[in-house]
């Protein structure tokens, strides 16, 4: 079985697209939350494995926050935060 | 049959944020609706009343939009309560209505299966199908009441007939409503909110077809709104507009109440009644009233264009493209609203801070709302600007008078953005602070129905306050610059011989430092009530008569009894003294104690005499004493 590639969303471009793998709260350590309180959070706005994803907009400064299509859902959240979100733009 | 018989059921209506529930909550009560607060929050409470088709009256319930029972923020406590029935002062819903977008129904079904586990009667009321309809989202409602497990119903909230097959359905379900028992539900843990989700995925592929796509002209719209230049500077340019209005519209109207007070005033000020009496009357209850509600015009435009800014989806992306600029100062993007409004006044502006999940960010923007320029300060500023500073240009085309406004408006905004700083750090150095999630909803046009709704109920609010609170604080303060009474052949003004006057003078040592005489401290004490009071009230101590002019007046006799170094002193005084008892008040309540309030005073108090102190020191050593 091999591997496909992935990266944090949080380090993701402005235009990118791809499915979630994983959520992994050890990549997002300066989030402002527990990790398991974020992983809720991010389930209840829909980030769930294999939900679509479309980086859609970023701030002005440093890129943030952004502004990401998560299926039919728009959701802006920062960048620290979305580094818990694997994704992958393998088919 | 129980007891309880002839209460109506309650019917409690949840959803997602931005899911159109408020509009369809209108479209169901209509006016017979009241709104209060749930007891020892401040929460508001919407309450109303519906009849059924078949003529059985309901009380409708509009919660606060959320994503989970899981609840993260005050607002969000009282929907887990209400459903849950948790609470003691309020009756359990004997029926859930999950309003939904129809257009985005993902999370939506995640909350609706959420919402059955609580073990009561769940309907589910599809809103804004016609807006779905127009997108190409096709819902096959048979098979998403069978995949879910619930009845479905569409609605449209705005359109006449709009709520009929809601309405037949509230019918069917409150004819044979289980009995009560108690509700069940745990806050579900990852793995449960990932199943749910998944179910909730599932049963969207199999009612819903076409679900997914950006709405074109959300799109459009946001590549401009949300570039990260161009959206700045028209996001700028909107709060331009909105100032321009709140204080450019307002005047007129404000003129007029204030006019229409004077008239008041004057009216019993010649009514034959004992002195005592007349003065509370016109002095204690007209003039605190009147000097509140003049504020009403403002707060409608201000709501007016928040609610619009709302309605049309652009909060949210006003929120987004702030945010780093408010993080900065540990503020969080959705401070930028209450902040904003805190520059027309700080007590609608703490009541929008309501908007803020987290307690601590909430509790920063509170602490820091104050210091942003409220409207009160701008006839303070303008009498001692435009009696001191001179009227000439500096670098060819800027007024200096109008300089040195800017400078106040900025002096406080550095001022609040510092504050935010140092409490972030000071009072929860634990946390990195509250994430910023947010969904930003698509662009859609307000009702102006919905407009007026929202305006009224925000007016009525602070006109019951005016009617309490505030003129409480009112009396309060008319009683101490009016008694003891001046006595018999006294030449000085009254308030001279008054409590206000003593104490003038008792903390004259404490603002020598700062330049001010006794007639300043004795002003502030009135102007506690409210901060242009104390121009009144300097019109009563330097013995100027009232009318037109009068604050013409009042500036002519300052410039030539007070040093330039006073007046700017007290300008600088003017941007961080907390001189507004009922800012005070709301804090108080929306905090739920007094700790928070004494915080406030106390460091908006340090920080005014620092200002002062180093202001007066500083134009002194120039020359300016």
């Amino acid at each position: 079985m091999t591997t496909i590639p992935t990266i944090a969303l949080g380090a993701a471009r402005v235009g990118f697209r791809g499915r979630i793998t994983a959520l992994d709260l050890t990549r997002a350590p300066s989030a402002g939350l527990e990790p398991p309180e974020l992983e809720r959070r991010l389930l209840e706005l829909g980030f769930v494995e294999g939900a679509t994803v479309e980086l859609l907009h970023q701030g002005l400064f440093g890129g943030d926050p952004i502004a990401v299509r998560v299926a039919a859902t728009t959701i802006a959240l920062r960048r620290r935060e979305a580094m818990a979100v694997v994704v992958t733009d393998h088919p | 049959m129980n007891v309880a018989v002839d209460l109506a059921p309650v019917v409690a209506l949840v959803g997602n944020p931005n899911c159109g529930k408020t509009a369809l909550y209108n479209a169901l009560t209509g006016s017979r609706q009241k709104v209060a607060n749930y007891p020892g929050v401040t929460v508001e409470k919407k309450m109303g009343r519906l009849s059924t088709p078949a003529g059985r009256p309901a009380e409708v319930v509009d919660l606060p939009g959320t994503y989970s029972l899981r609840a993260r923020s005050p607002d969000e406590e009282i929907t887990r309560d209400v459903v849950l029935g948790k609470l003691a002062t309020e009756r359990a819903p004997d029926l859930i209505v999950c309003v939904a977008d129809a257009s985005n129904l993902r999370l939506a079904l995640r909350l609706a299966l959420e919402l059955k586990q609580v073990g009561r009667p769940v309907l589910m009321s599809l809103n804004m199908m016609d807006i779905a309809k127009k997108r190409g989202v096709e819902i096959d409602m048979g098979v998403l009441a069978r995949e879910l497990g619930l009845p479905v119903v569409s609605s449209v909230a705005v359109r006449r007939g709009g709520t009929d097959a809601l309405l037949a359905a509230l019918d069917k379900q409150l004819d044979a409503l289980p009995a009560a028992g108690a509700a069940s539900w745990r806050a579900p843990d990852a793995t449960g909110l990932r199943n749910a989700q998944r179910e909730a995925d599932r049963v969207l592929r199999a009612a819903v077809r076409n679900p997914g796509h950006l709405d074109p002209t959300t799109a459009r719209v946001d590549k401009l709104l949300l570039h990260p230049a161009a959206g700045l500077v028209i996001l700028l340019a909107i709060l331009f507009v909105m100032f321009q209005a709140v204080f450019a519209w307002a005047k007129p109207l404000m003129n007029l109440i204030s006019d229409g007070f004077t008239w008041l005033g004057a009216l019993v000020g010649s009514a034959p009644l004992p002195e005592i009496v007349r003065s509370f009357l016109k002095d204690g209850v007209i003039a605190g009233v009147g000097s509140v509600i003049v504020f009403l015009p403002q707060i409608v435009i201000l709501f007016f264009f928040i609610l619009v800014l709302e309605d049309l989806g652009y909060m949210a992306r006003a929120a987004f493209l702030m945010d780093r600029i408010m993080g900065g100062a540990g503020l969080h993007g959705r401070a930028f609203i209450p902040l904003l409004s805190s520059f027309a006044c700080a007590i609608p502006g703490i009541m929008a801070t309501r908007v803020i999940d987290d307690r601590r960010d909430r509790l920063t923007t509170i602490l820091v709302a104050p210091l942003m320029t409220c409207s009160a300060r701008i006839p303070v500023y303008t009498l001692i600007i435009s009696a001191f500073i001179p009227d000439r240009e500096v670098w060819g085309f800027v007024g200096l008078q109008g300089l040195v406004m800017f400078g106040l408006y900025a002096a406080g905004i550095t001022a609040a953005l510092a504050v935010s700083f140092v409490a972030k750090r000071l009072f929860w150095r634990t946390s990195a602070g509250e994430p910023f999630m947010l969904e930003m909803p698509d662009y859609k046009i307000p009702q102006l129905k919905s407009l007026v709704f929202g305006v009224a109920q925000r007016a009525s609010a602070f006109l019951r306050r005016a009617g309490t609170t505030i003129l409480s604080m009112m009396i309060l303060i008319w009683a101490l610059a009016s008694f003891p009474q001046a006595p018999e052949g006294a030449t000085d003004p009254a308030i001279d011989y008054s409590f206000a006057a003593k104490i003038g003078h008792a903390i004259g040592p404490i603002t020598q430092p700062l330049g001010f005489n006794w007639q300043i401290n004795v002003a502030l004490i009135p102007g506690m009530a409210a901060r242009e009071v104390a121009v009144g009230a300097l019109g009563t101590l330097y013995a100027v008569d009232g009318g037109e002019e009068a604050t013409e007046k009042i500036g002519q006799i300052l410039k030539g009894q007070w040093p330039l170094a006073t007046a700017l002193a007290l300008l600088a005084w003017y941007v961080f003294a907390p001189q507004c008892a009922s800012t005070l008040a709301v804090i108080r309540r929306e905090t739920g104690g007094w700790g928070w309030m004494a915080v406030t005073f106390v460091y908006m108090l340090g920080l005014a005499y620092i200002a002062a102190l180093l202001t007066n020191q500083i134009a002194r050593a120039a020359g300016a004493g």
